[in-house]
């Protein structure tokens, strides 16, 4: 399974932001997993796209993070993308979205 | 498979053993689609055990899986736009095309010669010769399908994701035809075909409310219901799209699930009307019915997918919930019924359950397990 230490990525990410400081390398496990499940329903396991749209590090070009963080945080409305703010915290959704842009699919 | 010969032999030992017949059959065989490693876990169903893996079947997030009439083969649908043909005996690859950009499920025709692919991207149905994979039509609809079934008489109809609309390809003759069934409603998230191949049901996720369309009328026509049901309860955030393709009819009824509201809705076959709502754990996803019984066997979507319930649907009422683990996603019963086949994620197992007194009949070891599909799917209608 793809798994990349939990440790080496939030060291990567404490460098780009103090919006990540609080998430445990446990947290972040999880989140890894959801990424790849719970999103993966939807925009599939390789990021490609499915019902919802491709998340690929091509796909995401340019996109700021904080916007990215605010789609998952809110959802899109009209669309299938639901609202992730009871299950997750800003600084949650931050790491997610500085995940996507920045681990290669 | 029980193997009564061999052991016939050992006893009497009148045959050298390697004399024993060691022709498998596949009536109780089975795939399970571990969804991460994009393999596949050949399962003997008699005896509760894994029998071999299948590999190289690319992105299987969201596949499904159809059999040959003589359950040899198994069509596989992947994520990736793959269309696999493995081949149950030897558990082998027999041929694989990448057929499309993005796929989402398929379809064998009731003589087994056609395999119908449903596609995100580029959108429409391909098809396939059973035999060969060669693609014999595509029909484009500039839209992601959603909901493909086969009907009798080498016909399959589906829905439309973007544009709302359902549609209907025959085979029967020299020349494919293609009918539109009509205009069913925004954003149809799945559908399904009745056990009496009748009802053609398309669930909304744009709108509320769930399409019927009577493929046995002269002139088939879209009828909308259950067309409020929560208006007065703010919609919940659905974390994931609920199934249709569970055959969730008993006794005179359908169960539905509710759309942004833990609720299983009961509607009366004929008049179309909604009989009663049930409270749940969760979002439903898939809602499936115990064969030969009055219960339904419901899962949950993310956060609250550790938990399955069987719902009576005489009285509408839960009547147990268990907690199989984290990320239950899906549930395959036993042709009759006696036990329950249910795939639990993040345990990385397959557990089989007894349908009537719930206990724990074995736990097979698979990874990230989603879909499980029996061998017996061959001869379903709709699937």
């Amino acid at each position: 399974m793809y798994k990349p230490a939990a440790f080496v990525l939030l060291a990567v990410f404490m460098l780009s932001g103090p919006a990540i400081a609080d998430i445990t390398p446990e947290r972040a496990e999880r989140l890894e997993h959801m990424i790849l499940q719970d999103c993966g329903s939807c925009h599939g396991l390789t990021r490609a796209g499915g019902l919802g749209k491709p998340l690929t590090r091509k796909a995401l070009a340019g996109a700021a993070p904080e916007g990215l963080a605010l789609i998952i945080l809110d959802g899109v409305p009209g669309t299938a993308m639901p609202p992730w703010r009871p299950l997750l915290t800003e600084d949650e959704a931050m790491w997610i979205a500085n995940y996507l842009l920045k681990e290669a699919k | 498979m029980k193997r009564p010969i061999l052991a016939l032999a050992l006893i009497l030992m009148t045959a050298p053993v390697c004399a024993a017949d060691t022709t498998m059959a596949t009536g109780d065989l089975g795939l399970v689609v571990e969804r991460t490693t994009g393999s596949l876990l050949a399962v003997d169903r008699s005896e509760h055990a894994a029998i071999g893996r299948i590999e190289g079947l690319g992105d299987l997030s969201h596949a499904s899986i159809t059999y040959s009439p003589d359950e040899r083969f198994a069509y596989v649908f992947g994520r990736d736009g793959g269309l696999t043909k493995v081949n149950m005996l030897s558990q082998a690859i027999v041929k694989r095309v990448l057929q499309a950009g993005n796929s989402i499920g398929g379809a064998i025709s009731d003589d087994g010669k056609l395999i119908a692919v449903s596609n995100y991207e580029p959108g429409g149905v391909r098809v396939f010769d059973a035999d060969t994979l060669e693609m014999v039509a595509d029909i484009p609809l500039n839209a992601k399908t959603i909901g493909l079934v086969d009907l009798p008489r080498r016909r399959f109809a589906w829905a439309t994701w973007d544009s709302g609309e359902a549609w209907m390809a025959d085979f029967s003759g020299p020349e494919m035809v293609l009918t539109k069934l009509g205009d069913v409603g925004k954003n149809p998230y799945d559908a399904v075909l009745t056990d009496d191949g009748r009802t053609f049901l398309i669930g909304l996720f744009g709108e509320k409310g769930v399409t019927a369309i009577d493929l046995w009328a002269d002139k088939p026509e879209p009828v909308r219901f259950l067309k409020d049901y929560g208006k007065d309860q703010e919609d919940l955030p659905v974390y994931k799209m609920p199934h249709l393709q569970g055959w969730a009819f008993t006794g005179d009824q359908f169960v539905l699930p509710a759309v942004g509201q833990h609720e299983l809705l009961w509607v009366d076959r004929r008049s179309l009307t909604e009989t009663a709502r049930t409270k749940t754990h969760g979002q439903p996803v898939f809602i499936i019915a115990q064969p030969g019984s009055p219960y339904v066997w419901v899962n949950f979507a993310t956060p609250l997918n550790d938990t399955v319930q069987v719902v009576d649907s005489r009285n509408h009422q839960v009547v147990k919930t268990l907690t199989p683990g984290e990320g239950v996603l899906h549930m395959e019963f036993a042709p009759r019924g006696a036990e329950v086949w249910i795939s639990v994620r993040d345990a990385d197992k397959v557990k089989v359950f007894d349908s009537f007194d719930y206990h724990l009949i074995a736990e097979i070891a698979a990874q990230s397990p989603s879909g499980i599909f029996f061998t017996s799917r061959a001869h379903r209608i709709g699937l």
